[in-house]
């Protein structure tokens, strides 16, 4: 019973710099799900989102038929359930399942906290996240390996769960490479995620999700200034 | 000569051990984690070998089998290994349907799986308080306590468990709390869960208590207590002044 709600059935509420929200964007077009995407002012939030997500006050969050879904791979696992007809997103042994979850998990507890701060940081504290990055990237592609079997994603050859959770970060990734001087995607150490990267961002269900560089780099720098604005709180 | 009973006898031990076999839990008894996997290989009643593992003294196996972290619990299943509790749970679920621990539909599933999530991020916070000191501890018992306000007041209803009638993967994310949480509180000397602050959190945990699978399978209280207690004052007394 695919694709037949109509637009209003489905909003997602985000905003375009997030790679969490990305996900859930991801996730639809796979499914090629339309829906409403409601854009969050940055600085406010807003009362739909307040009242959807009253526990954490966060985005993304997936509103399908009035109902809130939040937390961004708690909802690309809900797109995946809800619209099952559609390529499915979720690899379907649940061994495959237990260790693209483990990874996706990875992505968001250990990769992009570390990698978040590198921008901001100097010296010694700058150095050890870049290791601490550039060795979880190892990691990855050790993962990708085992994962792709020699295809284009983690998903095999259409993409997947974790390609939706990693690939999400690849904007960041970027930004953070060229706002941080660093090189942390390495064709020498990380071949296959090189790779992987390119084809990742130009499927059909990622294009046009992945901000450009440059926009990202500008949108850090203004909220830099922001928060440096409002003072330490 | 054997006979055909001895045989029977014999073949039959062979391949009830080879199936039980197949799934080991790499455990550790104090940790809270490792009983989630226990609670709901025991609430589905799936078999399982059970292997204590000394946390100060890594095994090869554990080391193999968790390289990324390192920690219990891990469960293998015909030698693959499945790392992270509530991953495992997930596998557990999907693998062994029986008695389901999420619901059926994908909007409570998610609904679900939000808790489960908010337990992994803000549990963190309880040991926290137990291992630290001054203002970092200060603040760990502040977060502590929104976290058990968050659950009170938005995700616990008035049925007996967070997911319904029965007990499911939120009460088993969640179960710390039963436990653990109180011994925290008596080695530090704190109270943060006040029974009457918190009447349907207190309501649960009795709930909780009261299931079988549960009720059979926690860690002896006092032993805890010691356990706690004693490794509380190697972290503090080894830990720099902050």
């Amino acid at each position: 019973m695919a694709n037949t709600s109509s637009t209003h059935d489905v909003k997602v509420l985000g905003a375009w710099p997030s790679p969490f929200v990305i996900r859930a964007r991801i996730a639809l077009n796979i499914k090629s799900v339309e829906y409403e995407f409601l854009a969050e002012t940055p600085g406010s939030k807003s009362q739909l989102l307040l009242q959807s997500n009253p526990v954490h006050k966060k985005i993304p969050v997936l509103i399908h038929r009035g109902k809130p879904i939040a937390e961004s791979l708690i909802i690309v696992q809900y797109i995946d359930e809800v619209w099952s007809s559609g390529p499915s997103i979720l690899p379907s042994d649940p061994y495959d399942r237990a260790i693209a979850r483990f990874w996706a998990a990875y992505v968001d507890d250990k990769f992009f906290p570390s990698m978040s701060l590198i921008k901001s940081e100097q010296g010694e504290k700058k150095a050890a996240l870049v290791k601490q990055v550039t060795e979880g990237l190892v990691l990855l592609e050790e993962a990708f390996q085992k994962s792709s079997k020699g295809k284009a994603f983690f998903g095999g050859d259409r993409i997947g769960y974790l390609d939706v959770a990693f690939g999400s970060m690849l904007g960041w990734l970027r930004a953070t490479e060229k706002m941080g001087e660093v090189k942390l995607l390495d064709e020498a150490k990380t071949p296959g995620l090189v790779q992987w990267a390119e084809s990742f961002c130009a499927d059909g269900a990622v294009k046009g999700l992945i901000p450009e560089t440059e926009k990202l780099v500008e949108f850090a720098k203004l909220l830099a200034a922001r928060m440096k604005g409002r003072g330490s709180s | 000569m054997t006979s055909l009973v001895e045989l029977l006898t014999y073949l039959s031990v062979s391949l009830s051990s080879l199936s039980m076999a197949e799934l080991k839990l790499l455990g550790s008894w104090p940790s809270p984690f490792s009983y989630r996997v226990i609670w709901a290989l025991k609430l589905k009643g799936i078999p399982y070998e059970y292997i204590e593992e000394d946390l100060s003294n890594k095994s090869p196996l554990l080391l193999q089998h968790s390289p990324v972290y390192k920690k219990i619990p891990v469960l293998l299943h015909a030698g693959k290994p499945i790392c992270e509790s509530m991953i495992i749970l997930e596998y557990i679920e999907e693998f062994w349907p029986q008695i389901p621990l999420l619901p059926f539909d994908p909007f409570q599933r998610a609904i679900a799986r939000f808790w489960v999530k908010f337990a992994d991020d803000k549990i963190p916070a309880m040991w926290i308080v137990y291992r630290s000191s001054g203002k970092e501890q200060e603040k760990a018992m502040k977060d502590t306590v929104e976290m058990l306000r968050v659950i009170e007041e938005h995700a616990l209803g008035s049925k007996k468990f967070f997911g319904g009638e029965e007990i499911g993967m939120v009460d088993i994310a969640f179960g710390q709390i039963a436990e653990w949480l109180g011994v925290i509180e008596e080695i530090v000397g704190v109270k943060l869960l006040e029974d009457h602050t918190f009447p349907r959190l207190h309501a649960w945990i009795l709930n909780f208590k009261e299931v079988p699978v549960i009720r059979d399978n926690l860690p002896d209280h006092h032993e805890m207590f010691v356990f706690f207690k004693r490794r509380r004052e190697l972290l503090l007394s080894s830990s720099q002044d902050q």
